[in-house]
Parts: C-alpha cells; structure tokens; sequence
C-alpha cells in the first residue's frame, strides 16, 4: 500500500517525463479541442455588448456546431473564450466561484477590474500554457468595463475589441463602424455583423451568434441571436426498414411493443 | 521533487526549408450507373484558417464523355488539368476522334508517374463512360496508381464521405441487399448532394457551391448548387 498524502491543489505534473518519452518514440499525444473562434465586445451608451460565434473544432472536424463561448463570471460580468475549450472553461469557472466568495466577504459587487486581475495573474502563472484568451465585459459601481486577456497574461483596456482566428475578420467591422455613444440597437447590430464576418470569413469559427447584453444592473444573454446557417432539407430520407443490420442469433430480451424502425435522419 | 519537473522540449527550429505544397483542401466524389455517371465536387479554394475563393472549380470537361475532379494542391491540379486537356486536345487532331475513357485514365496515371520524384500534390478522380457505354469510375493517389471502381470520395472530407457511400451506393452493412445493384441516376444525384450538404456541415474546408457533372449519351451536363458559406 502506498502511504496516504494530502492531495495537492493545482494542475499535476507527473506524467510531463512520461509523456516526454512516449512523445520521443513516436507516440502521438491527443490534441485538445479548440475554439478556432470570432470573439468580441463594445462600449456603448449604456453599457457593453459581448459576442460570440458558436463552432467548435477538432482540427479540420466541427465538434460542436452549437456550443456557448460567453460564460458567466457573477451577476454583472461574462467572458468570451477563445482557445482551448478545457482551459476557457475551467478557468471562467473557476474565477466565477472565487469571485462569488470574494463578494460574500466584502458583502459588495465585486468590480471587473478584480476579475481581470485575477484572471490575468493566473494565466501569467501557467506561462501561457493554460491556453485561454479571453474577451472580459461587466458594469460595476465605476461603469462599463471591457477588457482582452491574453494566454500569458497582458491585457488590454479598450472600446472595442476582437479576439481568436476570426478576430481580424471582426475587427474589421469594428474598424469601420464603432464610434463612441452608439445605441443599443446599433451595438448589438454591430456586434452580430462583426461575428458574422468572422462566421463566414473564417474557416475555425461558424454557425451561430450568441449575444451578451450588459447595462447597470442587469445582463441579458440572448443565445442564438442569430441564425444564419440553418441546415437545408435533405434529398431523401434515409430510414432502414427494421432488420436491416445483419445479426447471428436472433434473442428476444423483451416482448417487442410496436416495430418501430430505426430513424436517422436527425 | 523539483527535480522531475522538467520543461516540455523547445522544437528544434529549422531554417527556412523549401516547401513547395500546400493543401487547399475541398472534396470530390464520383458514382457510376449502368448507362450514367455523377462527379462532383464543391468549390471552395482554402489555405488554413482562411478562405481563397468560394469559387474555384476542380471539375473539369476533358471531352464530352470524360471529366476529372481534383482535390488536394490547387495549382499542381490546374496544371494537372491543363496538361491532360492538351494531350486531350492532340490526340482528337491527330486521331480524328474523342479519346474513350479507359484511355484517358491510363493517360491520367502516366502522367501522374512521369513526376514520380517530385509529384502533382493532388487526388484526382476521372468518370466517363466506358467503351460499352458504361459509367466509369477511375480513381489515382499522387504517382499515378490507379483503380476502377464504381463509387469513391476524396479531398478534405473523404473520410466522412466515403463511408456514407459505402453503406448507401455500395450497400454495405445492409442485410439482404445486392452489393452489385447500380443506383438509378436520381438516386445517385440526390445520395451526391446529401454527401455534400453532410460534408459541409462536419469539414471545415468544404462548402461554398457544389458543381455536379452527370455524363450520359448525350454528352456532360453541369448542375450549379448553392452550400453553406461558414
């Protein structure tokens, strides 16, 4: 029996050497799913608005043709992720827990500026190695704030942002678009055009626009805001008549209610 | 403990090595019938992340009873296709008559092998119509080795096409179904164009428009069909 150690908290490194060595013999090390991802956010009148496409990839696969990149850090803040879906997920989670303890010790909102600075001296720690990079949105008692933050730790404090591989896609539209003090209705129009530039210009971003409205006092989150690569209708019909997959020996496990036949058509 | 804990390896960086390919993704396929064939294959040109043109066609009319699809390296398929079009183009002047398809597709492999040591980085696929009038299907890797069949995908997403031919042109995994049974030509139409619509819902690099080519008696007849654009 091995003795029993108190766990330690954080990432483990025991399997870097072992891992080392199978990597020098040739072995091929699974890859992480990434977010190849159009992230954005902007300033406007009465607040922020973040935005998100919706494709995840597994190299040149779509694993997700619907997934959610704008996570929720605490009442008043989310943040996009672009990167390695494991690490922008559990790190946004994380941060949110930590933020949600920190407001019940102070009994007050914690401020976006808390969460960068938390997010940032994490990710400097890992070196860039938790690979996340992350569109940061909320409204605290100083106001609007919007910031990106890099996977080794910088970050940026700006009107108007863009992030991940469609990031140059979207930015364009902010380029040509953003000016201070725009409308609600402007934003979000804004913020959909720019995701969709990314949806149809880039290859690892695609499907969906999620949008994240953030004001004093309140944050909506409108999922699926829009939908401009719904799937068009099938040719035919691909239903098997029952009995079509071969079998050796024919067991009834149950009496059979009625046959119903296989549908794959989903 | 310190002491295991070692840094992953920094890669040794080589110094501007001459890469002469480039994969520009996209997907082709072809199905054969009794007195018909279907090849198609969608148009959009890629390199990475990033979109060249929605539309670059990479099926093209050899004569009006041969036609090549090619994925893989954009240019070496255009050249690829230029080359075969004028040997296409001599052999109708100096023998007074269309080249048949098996012909063309030993052609095609010959070709491909004369570039053996520095190859056409591409997968090309040739349908016509065989000397009896049969729909042919010929398919080649780089160099030029070269198989009929009745059914194949290939390009970027082949791997998720081929299999869905498999179970539905070539009947496989179906009890009491005729493997040899040659689809209908609607059939084959719409079994292409669903390859197509699922491929573009799963390959990054495949979508944009879909160019169908059905080959008959009659000669080539293109069909032009809308895909998604992300």
């Amino acid at each position: 029996m091995a003795p029993l150690t108190e766990p330690s908290a954080g990432f483990k490194f025991d399997n870097v050497k072992r891992n080392q060595l199978l990597g020098d013999k040739g072995y091929k090390l699974p890859t992480a799913t990434k977010t190849g991802t159009t992230i954005v956010g902007l300033i406007f009148k009465d607040g922020l608005i973040l935005g998100a496409d919706t494709r995840a990839t597994a190299g040149p696969i779509v694993a997700d043709k619907n997934c959610e990149k704008i996570h929720y850090l605490a009442p008043n803040m989310y943040c996009c992720g672009a990167g390695t879906a494991a690490d922008t997920e559990f790190t946004t989670n994380m941060i949110s827990s930590q933020l949600a303890l920190h407001s019940l010790n102070t009994g007050r909102e914690v401020r976006v500026v808390a969460a960068m600075t938390m997010l940032k001296q994490y990710l400097y720690k890992y070196h860039g190695h938790v690979g996340a990079a992350l569109v940061l949105g909320g409204y605290d008692v100083t106001g609007p704030h919007l910031f990106t933050i890099y996977p080794h730790g910088s970050t940026d404090k700006l009107p108007y942002v863009t992030m991940g591989s469609g990031s140059l896609a979207a930015m364009s539209v902010f380029e040509s678009r953003w000016r201070p003090g725009m409308s609600r209705e402007e934003g979000i129009e804004v913020v959909k055009d720019a995701i969709e530039a990314g949806i149809f210009n880039d290859l690892g971003s695609g499907s969906n626009v999620d949008v994240c409205v953030i004001t004093k006092g309140n944050a909506e989150y409108l999922r699926n805001y829009s939908t401009p690569n719904e799937r068009v209708q099938k040719e035919q019909s691909y239903r098997f008549t029952p009995g079509t997959t071969e079998f050796y020996a024919p067991r009834v496990a149950r009496q059979a209610q009625e046959p119903a036949e296989m549908d794959t058509s989903a | 403990m310190l002491s295991s804990i070692t840094q992953a390896p920094v890669e040794a960086h080589s110094h501007n090595r001459w890469e002469p390919y480039v994969d520009n993704g996209g997907t082709s396929l072809a199905i054969a019938g009794a007195d018909f064939v279907i090849i198609a294959a969608d148009t959009r040109q890629s390199d990475g992340y990033s979109i060249n043109t929605r539309y670059d066609p990479k099926a093209f009319e050899l004569s009006n009873k041969t036609v090549i699809a090619t994925t893989g390296y954009a240019a070496d398929a255009k050249r690829l296709v230029e080359v075969m079009e004028q040997k296409a183009q001599s052999y109708f002047h100096k023998h007074e008559r269309v080249m048949s398809t098996p012909a063309m597709a030993q052609l095609l492999s010959n070709t491909l092998y004369y570039k053996r040591f520095f190859p056409y980085y591409v997968f090309p696929i040739l349908a016509g119509l065989d000397s009896q009038g049969k729909g042919a299907v010929f398919t080649y890797d780089p160099v030029g080795n070269m198989e009929r069949t009745v059914y194949v995908a290939c390009g970027s997403a082949s791997a998720l096409v081929q299999p869905f031919l498999d179970n539905q042109v070539g009947f496989a995994n179906q009890r009491a179904a005729d493997p040899n049974r040659l689809l209908d030509r609607e059939t084959a139409r719409k079994i292409a164009i669903d390859a197509f619509t699922g491929a573009t819902e799963r390959d990054i690099y495949t979508g944009d428009w879909l160019e169908i080519f059905t080959i008959d008696q009659t000669g080539v007849h293109r069909e032009k069909r809308e895909l998604k654009r992300d």
